[in-house]
């Protein structure tokens, strides 16, 4: 197929009518305001709904509603919006529902700015509303990923009935890129079929329901959902990057990640060994392939456009095996290769 | 043999900055090339400037925001004096003269190509059409992407309602290509 | 001797004692749907969507496709139900708190946008399931654990007349309040419920039903007091009756 030259956010909302999706609830917010705007017309052309809620919490909750029917169905927001969408997440989660939650990562805390950050990482991977749960979480790097991953999250959320977020920033949302488009998807209107509600047509009626009061129920629940996430470990997915001969692992996700790699490639030139990891999954977690590097005697640098947030799963990962350093890209500066050479040649000297 | 380019192309709002960085981009990847483009925003908009970068590369490519750009095209003063220190040395420079004062352009450190967008543009037919003498003029001194794919790539970006002006816009990109030697 | 059939509970009700305190509405209202849901045989084909409160066990008692919906969101569940189902009857059924208090912006956006989904509300002017705090139903003068000293208008507002703000809304095609404490009540009820039910099944879009319902238990009054006091306080400030019906302009 052609490559077509599209925007991040617009590669997600063609990536997740492709893979079928056929509900959109979305609620205006920069830097994702693309994706809405995509949808409310390409929804209806593809048989679909599109509904522009009155907040995000509704049009999570909308969300909520489509995925007990078993349809593909999708969100999208920015993280002042995304603190509104996690009461919906929770109990999507507690209820075992599969949907696609988009944030376009912006600036906080509070209101923050529009442009760039990495500052919702531990909101996504640690659950991000109450209870103890986990989404699954996709960060793309390229705007071909971000199309990519919108298929494979819509996979996902079904095999694991679970929320799976993609995370992307201002960068990823609003770049432009060629992409090369796939074969939509041909996919059932209502997949779930054991699960999924209906009407309760010769048989037992469904409960959708994350409320378990009777003894021992919500222990067993919760084992059930642990289970789940560990099972969910096998989908780890992650870019390796002239690692094998550098003596620095460098860490860094999402649009970080990708800049970071000119980083590397301008400094490897000057003769500086350092290699990358870029976590495609941030949950799971890639710490399998740190830890083995760990072993191998190599350094780390985490670096991200936050103050210190995926380090912790590095540090998790390495199980303390290696020296790991951190370096921070302050929310509201715009990230360039240029910031991190010094840092990068720092962790390599100490 | 690796190609690359990267640019900044800024001016005032409504120059057509961001038309021109995708149509770069655009042509970029009809001839096969990795290209990425993004609109630089954030507090350096306000003001009424615009900017956006362009990175074009037959290998994959990895940041799309350039701080030290290979090449600029400034399309007004404001956009030269921001942008002009940051450009690499011995990178290439297309300046509007028209609006510019060649004077302010750093001779010693860059190559510097002053172009008359508006005036050419002006004789075309249309002064809006600067940016489109900008662009043919960088093509040309950077060799990254053809003028024909550039003039080829038109239809994808100028709107449905506007394509009765594709032709004007391929003779300004040829003008400013010939102003380069 | 032989028995006669005098009544037969709808199948669609669960044959188990409920949860529900003596004298409570909620048991009769349950019995309504379901009565109702049965007699225009929707059963098979409805998704109803819970809602949190003392009805969050709905699904025990109704034997339906049921989805719970976090505290007041009820409305934008539906929403998502239907807009992916619209072959399919969709209801939820919300409590004064659930509704009218946390969940008023999706309620009034839901009908506002004219869903094609019925809304069963019960009004009983106090939070039931978390022991009988002031809602925004509660009526003035009213004791509750959080206003002691009784509603006073000046503090808290006035009670709030959903069945008639719903009226007010372009989208609703059909708004009215009814109540199931005494039998002429009831039967006029089950009419008025099954009229907002056929709303929906005919295509007409957004059909709410506000039930006024007793909580003997946090009135801290006996049953026949409770119902009592719903006939003396309660309608007299919320009064009964059809605020809108779009279907009887149509025909």
């Amino acid at each position: 197929m052609a490559r077509i030259f599209i925007k991040g956010n617009v590669a997600i909302a063609r990536g997740a009518l492709d893979a079928g999706c056929k509900c959109y609830f979305g609620y205006p917010i920069t830097p994702q305001n693309d994706i809405p705007e995509f949808m409310s017309r390409a929804m209806p052309e593809a048989g679909g709904e599109f509904v522009q809620a009155e907040s995000e919490v509704a049009a999570a909750n909308m969300l909520l509603g489509a995925a007990a029917c078993g349809i593909r169905a999708m969100t999208s927001s920015s993280s002042p919006g995304m603190s509104l969408k996690q009461e919906a997440i929770s109990y999507m989660a507690g209820s075992e529902l599969p949907g696609v939650i988009v944030n376009m990562n912006r600036g906080g805390p509070g209101l923050g700015d529009i442009g760039p950050s990495q500052g919702d990482y531990f909101q996504a991977v640690k659950g991000g509303g109450h209870g103890d749960y986990r989404t699954l979480v996709l960060a793309p790097g390229t705007v071909q990923e971000a199309y990519d991953l919108t298929f494979l999250a819509f996979e996902l959320a079904f095999a694991y009935r679970n929320p799976v977020l993609i995370l992307g920033d201002a960068i990823i949302g609003q770049m432009q890129e060629p992409i090369t488009p796939s074969k939509p998807l041909a996919v059932d209107p209502f997949e779930g079929g054991s699960w999924r509600l209906e009407g309760a047509r010769q048989r037992e009626a469904r409960i959708l329901k994350s409320l378990h009061l009777t003894d021992g129920a919500l222990a067993g629940h919760n084992l059930k959902l642990q289970e789940k996430y560990k099972r969910a470990e096998k989908e780890v997915r992650f870019e390796e990057f002239m690692t094998d001969d550098a003596s620095l692992i460098i860490v860094a996700y999402g649009s970080i990640g990708r800049i970071v790699k000119s980083t590397i490639r301008k400094l490897r030139k000057e003769g500086y060994k350092a290699g990358l990891i870029r976590p495609v999954t941030l949950y799971p977690f890639p710490s399998q392939i740190l830890k083995s590097l760990a072993e191998q005697g190599k350094k780390f640098l985490t670096i991200e456009h936050n103050m210190g947030q995926m380090v912790e799963d590095v540090r998790l990962s390495i199980c303390g095996l290696a020296h790991s350093a951190f370096h921070g890209q302050l929310p509201g500066n715009l990230p360039t290769p240029n910031d991190f050479e010094q840092p990068i040649i720092n962790a390599l000297r100490s | 043999m690796s190609i690359y380019n990267d640019a900044i192309i800024a001016g005032f709002g409504g120059q057509g900055v961001m038309l021109i960085g995708n149509l770069l981009a655009y042509a970029a990847m009809e001839s096969g090339l990795n290209v990425t483009y993004i609109p630089v925003y954030g507090p350096e908009m306000r003001g009424g400037t615009a900017n956006c970068t362009v990175v074009i590369s037959n290998e994959d490519i990895g940041s799309p925001i350039i701080k030290n750009p290979l090449s600029l095209i400034a399309l007004n003063r404001p956009s030269l004096d921001k942008f002009q220190p940051m450009v690499q040395d011995g990178g290439v420079v297309i300046v509007n003269s028209s609006l510019v004062d060649m004077e302010l352009a750093d001779t010693d450190r860059l190559r510097i190509v002053g172009v008359p967008a508006n005036e050419i543009a002006d004789s075309i037919g249309n002064t809006r059409m600067a940016n489109m003498v900008a662009l043919g003029a960088y093509t040309r001194a950077t060799g990254i992407v053809g003028l024909e794919a550039v003039q080829k790539s038109l239809e994808h970006v100028i709107s449905a309602h506007y394509s009765h002006l594709i032709p004007k816009n391929a003779e300004a990109l040829a003008a400013g290509a010939q102003t380069v030697n | 001797m032989h028995e006669i059939l005098a009544y037969k509970s709808p199948s669609l009700l669960a044959d188990i004692p409920s949860h529900y305190c003596p004298g409570c509405h909620h048991g009769t209202i349950h019995k309504l749907v379901a009565q109702c849901l049965q007699e225009l045989e929707l059963g098979d084909d409805t998704i109803c969507v819970g809602s949190i409160g003392c009805s969050v066990f709905i699904y025990n008692y109704i034997l339906l496709d049921t989805v719970e919906a976090p505290h007041g969101r009820a409305p934008a569940v539906a929403t998502g139900v239907k807009r992916s189902r619209p072959d399919k009857f969709v209801f939820t059924y919300q409590g004064d708190g659930d509704l009218a208090s946390i969940g008023l912006a999706e309620i009034m956006h839901a009908a506002n946008r004219g869903e094609k989904i019925s809304v069963v509300f019960v009004n009983n002017t106090v939070y039931g399931m978390t022991g009988g705090q002031m809602a925004p139903t509660t009526m003035i003068g009213q004791k509750t654990t959080t206003c002691p000293g009784g509603r006073c208008s000046d503090r808290e507002g006035l009670p709030m007349k959903m069945a008639e703000i719903m009226a007010g809304l372009g989208g609703v095609s059909y708004s009215a309040r009814v109540a199931v404490n005494n039998i002429k009540n009831f039967k006029k009820a089950k009419k008025t419920l099954k009229q907002v039910f056929e709303i929906q099944k005919s295509g007409k879009g957004f059909g709410f039903i506000e039930f006024l319902a007793s909580c003997p238990t946090n009135w801290k009054m006996t049953s026949t007091d409770a119902n009592d006091r719903l006939k003396k306080e309660m309608i007299p400030f919320f009064p009964l009756g059809v605020f809108k019906d779009l279907q009887g302009e149509s025909k």
